[in-house]
C-alpha cells in the first residue's frame, strides 16, 4: 500500500486548485437543468476547455491533457471541493466518451470527441421508453434498414432523457433486426437532435426543473459512414450492427461505477454537512444525539467510497478492472446521498423545508436509485454475477 | 498511490489461506470447543486451539511477522498482517492469532524490559501465546491456555505471567473462544511500557486490536456468505432453489455490501499502523462498520437457512457466534463511532 501523492500529482493538485480558486464564480450558477441555467453553463464549459481543464484524462489531440487516472480522482476532488458547477456535458464526456474510446472507429473518436470537450457537442442518453425501463431489453425504438439511401431510418420514442431539452445530439439503442429478441439485434445509434424527423419536449422533474425531456423519432435518417465528416456529423453507429447491448453495457459501467460519480463529489458535501453540524452546534441547536450519529455515519460511508474507489482504480491501472462489482458502487454512493442529505435536514429541523441548497440536493440525491439502474436491478446483478446465485 | 497489498504481500496471504483451509477446517474449529459448552452436542473436548494451525503458522514465520528482526521475527509492518487476519477470520481460527502476533509485538518492541524481548522472540517461533485485555478486570479470550497477559490500562501495559495469574474461567456462547477473567491489581512491578515512556504504543495497541478484530470480521462475514450462497443455491422449494427468489438475493446483496465496504476501511487503519500515523479515527471507522456489517451478515445467513441454521449440527453457528463475540470485544459499533463522532464533532 502507497496512499500518499507522488510530487507530480501534488504538483497536478496545486495547479488545478489555483486555477479552480481564480476561476470558479464566487456565486453558485443556477441550475443547469433550465434553460437559462444550461446557456450560463455552457460558458462554464468554454472556460474549462479552453485552460484544458473540460477532460484532464484524454489525450491531448482531443482536449485533454494527457492526465492519469489518479490526477483525473485529484481533479474531481478539487473541482467539488471548490463548488465548480455541475458538468453539463456530463453525458457526453463521462458517459459516451468511454464508449467511444473503446469502439469507435479512429475517424469516429477524430471527430466527435473534439467536439464533445469543447461542448460543441452537448450529448443526451436515449436509452429509456415509457415500456422499458429497468427492463431495457425490451426497447421498442426502431432502426430500419434503407438500401437505397444507403442508411438506417430510425422511429419511436425515448423519455427520461437527462437536458434533452438542451442538448444538440442523443446516443442510444435500436432494434435493428425486428425478429431477434431481447438483447440480441439492437445497436448503438449516434443521431443530432436538429435532424429532420426529431422531436423533443422537455418537462419537469420532481425540483421542478426541466431536466427531462422526451424524444420522438419519425423516420430520422443517419447515413452510412463514409469515413467523411459529412456522414459522420450526419450520425452514426458505434460497434457492430447487432451488438449494441454489449456496446451500451459498457456505458452503463462507466455510469454505475466511478467515472460518473468520483468520490471527490461526495467528500465535499461530507465536508458540507460537518460545517453545517458544527453551526448548529455553534448556535445552541437542541440535536438529538442520534442526528449527530448520522453525520458520522455518512462522513464515515464517504470514507469508505473513497478508499473503495482508491482500490478500483488501483484495480483499473493494473489490468483488473471492476466489471459487474460496479454495481457496489451505484448501491452504495446513492445511498449514502440520500442518507447524507437526510441527515443534513435533520440538523436544520424545521428550516428544511426552506427551498435551499439542502433541500435541492436531497431532491436530486433521491434520483440516485433510480437512474443508472436501479438499486433493485443493482442488487440483482449483485446476487446473481457477483455472488453467483442461480438467475431463475 | 497504490492501494492493494504487495505482490508479496499477496502471496504470503494467500499460502496461510492454503494452510489454514488445510489445518484449521470445520472438524479442527469443531474440536476446539470445550466440554462445559459441550452439552448441546457433539462438540469436542477442545481448549480453544488448533495446534496443528498454530504451529504452521508459526513455521511459515506469521507469528512474528511484526516481531523485530533483532528479536526472531521478520520485522515487517501491519499492512503484511491484515490481509492474514481476514483469512483466520474467514477459517474460524479460535486462537489468539490477533492477540499474540499483531498487538502484543509492536508493544512489547516498545518496552526496554528484557522480559518483553524475551517473549517477542518466543511468540516468533510459536512458543507462547499472549492474552491481551483492556481495563482493570479484563475477560480474555483462550485466558486457560496463554502463557502471558498483556494487560493495558489507560496509563500502561503490564505483562503478567499466565502460570501465576488468578483466572475465573468464563463460558462464551462460542465455545471455542475459552474465555477467563483475570483477576488483576495494577502495581508497578508488571510495567512494560507506560504512558510517560510510550503513549504512542499503548493507544496504537488499542487501534491494532480494533483494525485486526475488523478485518476478521471481514473475513467471518465472507464465511457466512459463502457457505449461504451454497446453500441457497442448494435448497429447492417450490421447485426452484431458494437463491432464484429475489427476497433471498436482495438480503444477500446488503449483507454482500457492508463487508465490501468495511474491508477497505481495515486496510487503511492497518496502513497507517504501518507508517506510524494516529490510527484512532481510522481503526474505529474500519471496527464500527466491520462489527455492524458482521451483525447483518449473521442476521441475514441464518435467516436464509431456515431451521436447518438454527441448530449446532450445522456449521454456522461455528461462525455466527463468533462474529457476535468479536463485533463487541474490543468495542462495538456504537463505541467506535462516537469515537469518530467526538473527533469530527467535539474536538
Ligand atoms: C433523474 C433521472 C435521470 C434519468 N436520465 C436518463 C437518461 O438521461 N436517459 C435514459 O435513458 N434514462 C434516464 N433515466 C431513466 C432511468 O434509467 C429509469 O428510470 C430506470 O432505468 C428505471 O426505469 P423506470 O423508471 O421505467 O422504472 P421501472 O422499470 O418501471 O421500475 C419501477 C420500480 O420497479 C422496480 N423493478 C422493475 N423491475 C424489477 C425487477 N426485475 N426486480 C425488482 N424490482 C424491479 C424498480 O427497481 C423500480 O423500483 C433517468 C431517471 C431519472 C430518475
Amino acid at each position: 500500500m502507497d496512499l500518499t501523492w507522488s510530487e507530480s500529482e501534488q504538483h497536478f493538485r496545486e495547479e488545478c486548485r489555483e486555477w479552480l480558486r481564480a476561476n470558479v464564480p464566487a456565486e453558485p450558477l443556477p441550475s443547469g437543468d433550465t434553460s437559462e441555467g444550461f446557456a450560463v453553463h455552457l460558458e462554464w464549459e468554454y472556460l474549462l476547455h479552453s485552460a484544458g481543464w473540460a477532460v484532464v484524462s484524454w489525450p491531448a489531440a482531443y482536449g485533454g491533457r494527457d492526465a492519469t487516472l489518479w490526477e483525473w480522482l485529484i481533479f474531481e476532488e478539487e473541482y467539488y471541493a471548490a463548488g465548480a458547477p455541475q458538468r453539463i456535458t456530463q453525458n457526453g464526456i463521462f458517459l459516451l466518451a468511454p464508449t467511444i474510446f473503446e469502439f469507435g472507429s479512429r475517424a469516429q473518436q477524430d471527430y466527435y470527441l473534439p467536439r464533445m470537450s469543447a461542448a460543441q457537442d452537448l450529448w443526451c442518453q436515449g436509452w429509456s421508453e415509457p415500456n422499458a425501463g429497468s427492463d431495457l431489453a425490451g426497447i421498442k425504438s426502431r432502426a430500419v434498414r434503407d438500401d437505397e439511401r444507403g442508411g438506417w431510418v430510425l422511429s419511436g420514442q425515448k423519455t427520461w432523457t437527462t437536458r434533452g431539452a438542451f442538448s444538440t445530439h442523443l446516443f442510444g439503442l435500436f432494434r435493428t433486426d425486428p425478429e431477434a429478441e431481447r438483447h440480441r439485434g439492437l445497436t448503438y445509434f449516434l443521431a443530432p437532435l436538429t435532424a429532420e424527423g426529431m422531436t423533443v419536449r422537455g418537462f419537469g422533474r420532481l425540483d421542478g426543473d426541466e431536466g427531462f425531456a422526451e424524444v420522438f423519432l419519425d423516420d430520422v435518417f443517419v447515413p452510412d459512414d463514409d469515413g467523411t465528416t459529412e456522414t459522420m456529423a450526419a450520425g452514426g453507429i458505434l460497434g457492430e450492427i447487432g451488438q449494441g447491448w454489449g456496446v451500451a453495457m459498457s456505458t452503463t459501467s462507466s455510469e454505475r461505477g466511478l467515472t460518473l460519480r468520483s468520490p471527490g463529489r461526495f467528500r465535499a458535501a461530507a465536508a458540507r454537512l460537518l460545517e453545517l453540524a458544527h453551526d448548529q452546534i455553534a448556535a445552541g441547536v437542541d440535536l438529538d444525539p442520534a442526528v449527530l450519529d448520522a453525520v458520522t455515519d455518512a462522513w464515515i460511508d464517504t470514507e469508505a467510497y473513497a478508499l473503495y474507489t482508491l482500490r478500483d482504480v488501483t484495480g483499473v491501472v493494473e489490468g483488473t478492472p471492476a466489471g459487474a462489482r460496479s454495481s457496489y458502487n451505484k448501491v452504495f454512493w446513492s445511498e449514502l446521498d440520500v442518507r447524507l442529505h437526510e441527515a443534513a435536514l435533520d440538523l436544520l429541523g424545521a428550516e428544511a423545508e426552506l427551498d435551499g441548497s439542502w433541500m435541492h440536493g436531497y431532491e436530486f440525491s433521491l434520483s440516485g436509485p433510480i437512474y443508472a439502474g436501479t438499486n433493485e436491478i443493482q442488487r440483482n446483478i449483485i446476487a446473481e454475477r457477483v455472488l453467483g446465485l442461480p438467475r431463475k | 498511490m497504490r492501494f492493494a497489498p504487495t505482490e508479496e504481500q499477496a502471496e504470503f496471504r494467500s499460502a496461510v489461506k492454503a494452510l489454514l483451509a488445510d489445518t484449521c477446517d470445520i472438524v479442527a474449529v469443531r474440536a476446539s470447543w470445550g466440554g462445559e459448552v459441550g452439552r448441546h452436542t457433539d462438540v469436542g473436548q477442545g481448549n480453544g486451539r488448533v495446534e496443528r494451525a498454530w504451529k504452521g503458522l508459526a513455521d511459515m514465520g506469521v507469528l512474528g511477522l511484526l516481531v523485530p528482526e533483532a528479536d526472531g521475527g521478520m520485522g515487517m509492518t501491519q499492512d503484511a498482517f491484515v490481509g492474514i487476519a481476514v483469512e483466520a477470520g474467514y477459517a474460524g481460527l479460535p486462537d489468539p492469532l490477533i492477540e499474540t502476533a499483531a498487538v502484543a509485538p509492536p508493544v512489547l518492541a516498545s518496552s526496554s524490559e528484557p522480559l518483553a524481548s524475551e517473549i517477542l522472540a518466543r511468540i516468533a517461533c510459536g512458543e507462547v501465546t499472549v492474552g491481551v485485555g483492556f481495563g482493570e478486570s479484563p475477560i480474555v479470550p483462550c485466558a486457560s491456555t496463554a502463557d502471558w497477559f498483556l494487560i493495558l490500562t489507560g496509563s500502561a501495559a503490564h505483562l503478567l505471567d499466565a502460570s501465576a495469574a488468578d483466572i475465573t474461567p468464563l463460558s462464551s456462547v462460542d465455545g471455542a473462544r475459552h474465555l477467563g477473567r483475570v483477576n488483576w491489581n495494577a502495581d508497578d512491578s508488571t510495567v512494560v511500557v507506560s504512558s510517560d515512556s510510550d503513549a504512542v504504543a499503548l493507544a496504537a495497541a488499542r487501534n491494532a486490536a480494533a483494525t485486526f478484530s475488523a478485518a476478521a470480521l471481514v473475513g467471518l462475514s465472507h464465511r457466512m456468505i459463502d457457505m449461504t450462497v451454497e446453500y441457497v443455491g442448494e435448497r429447492r422449494q417450490f421447485g426452484v432453489p431458494i437463491g432464484s427468489f429475489q427476497a433471498v438475493k436482495h438480503e444477500l446483496a446488503d449483507a454482500a455490501l457492508g463487508v465490501e465496504f468495511a474491508e477497505p476501511l481495515a486496510f487503511n487503519a492497518a496502513h497507517l499502523l504501518s507508517v506510524g500515523e494516529d490510527a484512532t479515527v481510522a481503526a474505529s471507522m474500519a471496527k464500527s462498520r466491520a462489527s455492524r456489517s458482521s451483525q447483518v451478515a449473521s442476521d441475514v445467513c441464518l435467516q436464509l437457512h431456515g431451521a436447518i441454521g438454527y441448530t449446532v449440527e450445522h456449521d454456522l453457528h461455528l461462525f455466527m457466534k463468533r462474529a457476535w463475540a468479536l463485533s463487541r470485544q474490543y468495542g462495538d459499533f456504537r463505541t467506535h463511532r462516537a469515537v469518530v463522532r467526538r473527533a469530527l464533532l467535539e474536538d
